[in-house]
């Protein structure tokens, strides 16, 4: 754990930066990727993210507490429930607290709409898959998920497209026998 | 030498073809994506558990355990080759490895941390022949107040040392001990959480969490182009170390071994933290700390070593006191518990062809491992040329895929989807989804522990302290639990928090 902490005490800083073109030391590298990471999210995002928590601490207090504390020496269903959720609710609470400036919630950028239009796919699948079997949504999916998002040019993402339900095809269908819905 | 015949019946598993065949393509498959960045070793073995279904137990764990220590081979080739590290254990390795590709000696690199995974694998399994029976012995001693304190501070430090803030990472255990109470009560037989749905009467399935919050969550995560393209070189020449490298990273992987083993085993644990603190101490010992950074084979070697060892050691706390000691090794206790073996001190003495088999296998895999490092290495550096964007679509299909055939039912593959958002929500807000996979694991466990200690001490919670092993578990859950709020504060009195960044810039890319 402690290995950034020795590398920024021993390495001189810059010293062979000339000998070896792109040679960075680990404290140089660690910067570098800091100055990749996406970009944080704002004190708004952390308040959202520690008011969802607390509200879902409440509302299992709340549920918990209905089904019955009991004592200790008799517990009833809702003891640990109720034990759990109270932590939760003070995490909750610290997190708003304190937690507002936090750096490790990362901001949504025009980036995140891969991982919407991924879950859209995804959601017409399950939709899709019970009607007309796996074959064409998983197609479309393989598709959207390589030319879209991916940046693959049409003709692989046609020939690996096709390889690929056709493997799970063999895989699924023909090799295993499951009982996964399929259209041929 | 009664205590070595169950030792060697495990060799006799181990042989057996099926249990060979898993074995090769649980490491063949963990090389692949410790070599392929984007899925880490947990998300792969979230999307495969529908696989362990229709095999016996120990062929399950031995594919799985593959799964896992191959990755720590196969994350160094990215890490030398491209400063990409593949897995989060091979970050260091970074630092040193991809100096020394420059210089020239990559191929030197790889080798040196090949045969620095296997020494430090076979140690650790040696280590773990004999350890685990006397920690299981020990344990079996145990009874419900010291595995409540136990399960709780295995989730406390796993928590503690996930990246990220504590409190998130504590919020999300508390939410997979949330989860792990939906369903039907088993003191009471109350209905709990289920708000009148059938399907949730019996409680949720563990697959279906694993397999959308750590593998479809991290999918999700990864399409926002998080992987830079990088080119990689066509070939490797050179793997085998001189005899003047050996000699010089021979220590490192002395060392290394002994530290990731002992790190290993501690719960939380894990290849990560003992790659960091091997490379820590190389430096520290090192004569002319200053080569470090600029290609040093100790620096490769060490870390690479520790962090096989510690992935193999840290099966002893599963196998030996059910408790895990990460997240990777809750899902094996998934898996575990889907095929109805449940991992505690009794596996040694009522499983042991489950136990010595998998122990086993790793001697197996090591080799195949290190075959598939130094000569084949080739093969899979021209696997680094295969885009993500041809990836990402396969890995979701088998996700959803496999998901259905768990119970043949579309609400498996529904759930799975949710937790998939749930999973890349948290991704996106900085909650580790770790501690909340390992916590939902343990929760009935603690749970009931909970629940009979309080029987037997008459509802008096006083009484945990009254017992020697409770009670010390529990002190140290106290100072793990507050060390860092005292640290801070002494911290800030003394006004110097600009040594620390370093530190937490690199946990943060791990």
């Amino acid at each position: 754990m402690s290995a950034g902490r020795d590398g920024s005490s021993a390495v001189p800083s810059g010293g062979d930066a000339n000998d070896l073109p792109e040679a960075l030391t680990p404290e140089q590298l660690a910067a570098q990727w800091e100055a990749e990471k996406p970009p944080a999210a704002g004190a708004l995002a952390n308040a959202g993210s520690s008011l969802v928590v607390l509200a879902v601490g409440i509302g299992a207090l709340v549920l918990s507490v209905s089904m019955g504390l009991g004592t200790p020496a008799a517990p009833q269903s809702g003891l640990w429930p109720f034990m759990i959720s109270c932590v939760m609710v003070g995490l909750g609470l610290f997190q708003l607290i304190l937690g507002r400036r936090n750096r490790d919630a990362e901001k949504f950028t025009r980036m995140s709409l891969a991982p919407v239009t991924g879950l859209v796919t995804l959601a017409a699948m399950v939709a899709l898959m019970p009607l007309i079997g796996f074959e064409i949504p998983a197609l479309i999916l393989c598709v959207i998920w390589m030319r879209i998002l991916g940046g693959e040019t049409w003709r692989s993402t046609a020939l690996v497209s096709v390889l690929v339900v056709a493997a799970f095809y063999g895989i699924f269908v023909l090799a295993l026998g499951t009982s996964i819905p399929h259209l041929f | 030498m009664d205590f070595l015949n169950p030792v060697i019946n495990g060799f006799s598993v181990v042989l057996e073809p099926t249990n060979l065949l898993y074995c090769l393509v649980g490491v063949v498959i963990g090389m692949l994506i410790g070599v392929l960045p984007g899925l880490g070793p947990a998300a792969t073995i979230a999307i495969l558990l529908p696989l362990t279904y229709g095999v016996e137990p120990v062929t399950a764990i031995i594919m799985l355990a593959g799964i896992f220590y191959g990755a720590q081979y196969g994350g160094t080739i990215t890490s030398v080759l491209l400063r990409l590290p593949g897995e989060a254990s091979s970050v260091v390795t970074v630092f040193d490895g991809y100096q020394m590709a420059r210089q020239g000696r990559a191929g030197t690199a790889l080798g040196l941390a090949a045969i620095g995974s296997f020494v430090g694998g076979t140690a650790a399994i040696i280590g773990l022949t004999f350890l685990a029976p006397i920690v299981a012995g020990f344990a079996l001693d145990f009874g419900p107040p010291e595995y409540s304190a136990l399960a709780l501070l295995g989730i406390l430090l796993v928590a503690t040392i996930s990246s990220g803030a504590r409190a998130k990472a504590l919020v999300a255990a508390a939410i997979g001990l949330l989860l792990a109470t939906v369903g039907r009560d088993m003191f009471t037989g109350e209905s709990r959480f289920t708000f009148g749905s059938m399907q949730l009467a019996d409680g949720i399935d563990f697959v279906p969490i694993a397999m959308g919050i750590f593998g479809l969550g991290e999918i999700l995560y990864n399409l926002e182009e998080r992987h830079r393209a990088a080119k990689a070189p066509s070939k490797v020449s050179n793997v085998w170390p001189s005899r003047g490298d050996l000699k010089q990273a021979s220590g490192a992987v002395g060392r290394g071994s002994v530290l990731g083993f002992f790190l290993g085993i501690l719960p939380g644990g894990g290849a990560t933290i003992a790659s960091m603190a091997s490379y820590a101490m190389e430096k520290k010992r090192a004569r002319q700390p200053e080569r470090f950074g600029k290609g040093a084979p100790e620096g490769v070697a060490g870390p690479e070593t520790a962090n096989n060892a510690a992935a193999t050691s840290s099966f002893i706390p599963l196998l030996t006191l059910g408790i895990p000691a990460n997240a990777t090794m809750a899902l094996m206790f998934g898996a575990l518990l889907i095929q109805g073996v449940q991992p505690g001190p009794q596996l040694v003495e009522q499983n042991p062809d489950l136990f010595w088999g998998v122990v086993n296998s790793m001697y197996i895999g090591n080799i195949l491992l290190l075959i598939m490092s130094l000569p084949l290495v080739g093969i899979f550096v021209r696997i680094l040329r295969v885009r993500a964007a041809i990836l990402a679509p396969i890995t979701a299909l088998i996700t959803l895929l496999g998901a259905y055939t768990i119970n043949n039912s579309m609400f498996d593959v529904t759930l799975v989807v949710v937790f998939g958002i749930v999973g890349y929500l948290m991704k996106k807000f900085g909650f580790e989804p770790g501690p909340l996979v390992l916590a939902f694991v343990l929760g009935e466990l603690l749970e009931n522990s909970l629940r009979r200690s309080l029987l037997m001490f008459g509802g008096d919670a006083t009484g945990f302290l009254t017992r020697p092993i409770s009670a010390t578990l529990l002190v140290v859950f106290v100072l793990v639990a507050f060390l860092p709020a005292i640290r801070t504060f002494i911290a800030k009195r003394k006004g110097g928090a600009g040594a620390v960044t370093t530190t937490n810039n690199i946990e943060e890319k791990v």
